[in-house]
């Protein structure tokens, strides 16, 4: 296995473009590492991101959002002190992959490569209407993050592209979301179901929303009908059996022995309505 | 075929340079090129935390990292955390109240610990749990642990 510690992207694209076999991007390994140890998948080639620079660094831009490092650690976001006073649903999804070891390592980057529908920390990044810098051996474009994930253990990205920067929106006035999962235990589990949805006040009404699900299709789902459900509502019961209801139509879910068909579209209605509940509270001002 | 990789890093306060593969994780080197043999393999997917380690005071599993990634780095193991002959307050209580039994997880747990208390020195009992999921016993049943970290931590707080 070929182990590379590039300085730049572009040079780490370039490395991925050039190689041969199977390549791997590595930034908090904690799917990576496992994956290799466990020869699940060998890389030949493996390209370490942590020795560019910036990819550590969390940093408010001047229209109030936020640009984060690749390799922003899980532990960083839920340790900044002013990242999850904008976004708490983003950071609350991040924060419940894995024990606190696994969190001083795992990257929302790599949690969004990594390609699973379970992944807690992907669909506060769509609801967040998060873009990534995503550069390969032409330069850089950027992308919606909805557009990344093309199937469990797949993304869009083509050989020698790297997702180099991520981008959240500034959060703005009158805004919350919230990210709910439900799984057996009570903690470091895999989402059977997963909900997050952002939205906006203008008082008691709401303006905007998004609402992503988790882990109830091939990849994580950005609900048009269920922001539909919500905009325009204050939140009433006749407004929650609709996001709930659209949620539903949303799900195309696999049977297994962690939740069944059923089971997990109906758990999909019930966390939509709770969530949003949480994200309205919190556009109005509570913590 | 792969080159070796040489590093240079700090493991408990003293410089170290070794070589190792692309493939070896920071656990391999750790136990079988600096015989650091604290650190135990469990599950070598981090899951059990038997290897837990601090790197740049940072908990991590030593079996999901690298040896090529420590250049630089500065770790902490179990090894390091008695001055000498002087156990830890931890150590002290995890005999006193006999908080392991066959001791495989105790290296991970007490590297976990003392990570927590450096960065909340009053926690509370919930917050102690959580600190310590990625860290499975199986003989215990936790409580001993549990109340072994909660007494430290009132201990230290008067000590300091």
């Amino acid at each position: 296995m070929q182990f590379h510690s590039p300085t730049s992207f572009a040079e780490a694209a370039k490395l991925a473009a050039d190689a041969e076999g199977i390549t791997r991007f590595l930034a908090g390994g904690t799917d990576v590492l496992v994956q290799l140890r466990a020869d699940a998948v060998t890389p030949d080639t493996l390209i370490d991101i942590k020795q560019i620079s910036g990819t550590h660094d969390i940093t408010r831009r001047a229209d109030g959002g936020w640009d984060l490092g690749v390799a922003v650690t899980g532990a960083e976001m839920t340790e900044h002190p002013d990242l999850s006073t904008d976004w708490p649903g983003l950071v609350e999804g991040m924060d419940l992959i894995g024990s606190t070891q696994i969190q001083g390592r795992a990257t929302l980057t790599g949690n969004l490569c990594n390609g699973s529908p379970a992944a807690d920390g992907v669909p506060g990044m769509v609801t967040a209407g998060v873009t990534v810098t995503v550069t390969g051996p032409d330069g850089d474009r950027v992308m919606p993050v909805e557009d990344i994930p093309a199937g469990p253990g797949r993304t869009t990205l083509a050989k020698g592209e790297v997702i180099s920067a991520v981008h959240i929106p500034p959060r703005g006035a009158y805004g919350g979301d919230a990210y709910l999962r439900f799984i057996p235990r009570t903690e470091m589990d895999i989402a059977v179901v997963g909900c997050s949805v952002s939205l906006r006040r203008d008082g008691d009404v709401i303006t905007e929303a998004r609402v992503c699900l988790g882990a109830v299709a091939p990849t994580v789902v950005l609900v048009e009908d269920a922001a539909k459900a919500l905009i325009g509502s204050a939140l009433d019961e006749a407004a929650l059996d609709a996001l709930a209801a659209a949620a539903e139509a949303a799900c195309n879910p696999i049977n297994d022995k962690r939740g069944t068909i059923e089971f997990r579209t109906e758990v999909a209605g019930v966390l939509a309505k709770r969530a949003a509940k949480i994200a309205y509270d919190r556009a109005g001002g509570a913590k | 075929m792969s080159k070796k990789f040489h590093v240079s890093t700090t493991v408990n306060g003293d410089p170290v340079e070794f070589l190792c593969d692309s493939r070896e994780t920071v656990l391999d080197v750790l136990r079988d090129r600096l015989s650091l043999t604290g650190a135990k393999e469990g599950c070598g997917t981090g899951d059990c935390g038997a290897c837990s380690i601090t790197v740049d005071d940072r908990l991590v599993c030593a079996c999901l990292m690298l040896g090529a990634e420590a250049e630089g780095k500065s770790i902490e193991t179990v090894e390091g955390i008695a001055a000498g002959e002087d156990l830890h307050p931890l150590q002290k209580r995890f005999i006193e109240y006999a908080a392991l039994q066959c001791g495989i997880c105790t290296p991970g747990i007490l590297v976990a610990a003392k990570n927590l208390l450096e960065k909340h020195p009053d926690p509370t009992e919930e917050q102690v749990r959580y600190w310590l999921a990625g860290n499975l016993c199986r003989c215990t049943g936790y409580d001993k642990i549990i109340r072994a970290v909660m007494d430290t931590a009132a201990e230290m707080r008067e000590a300091s």
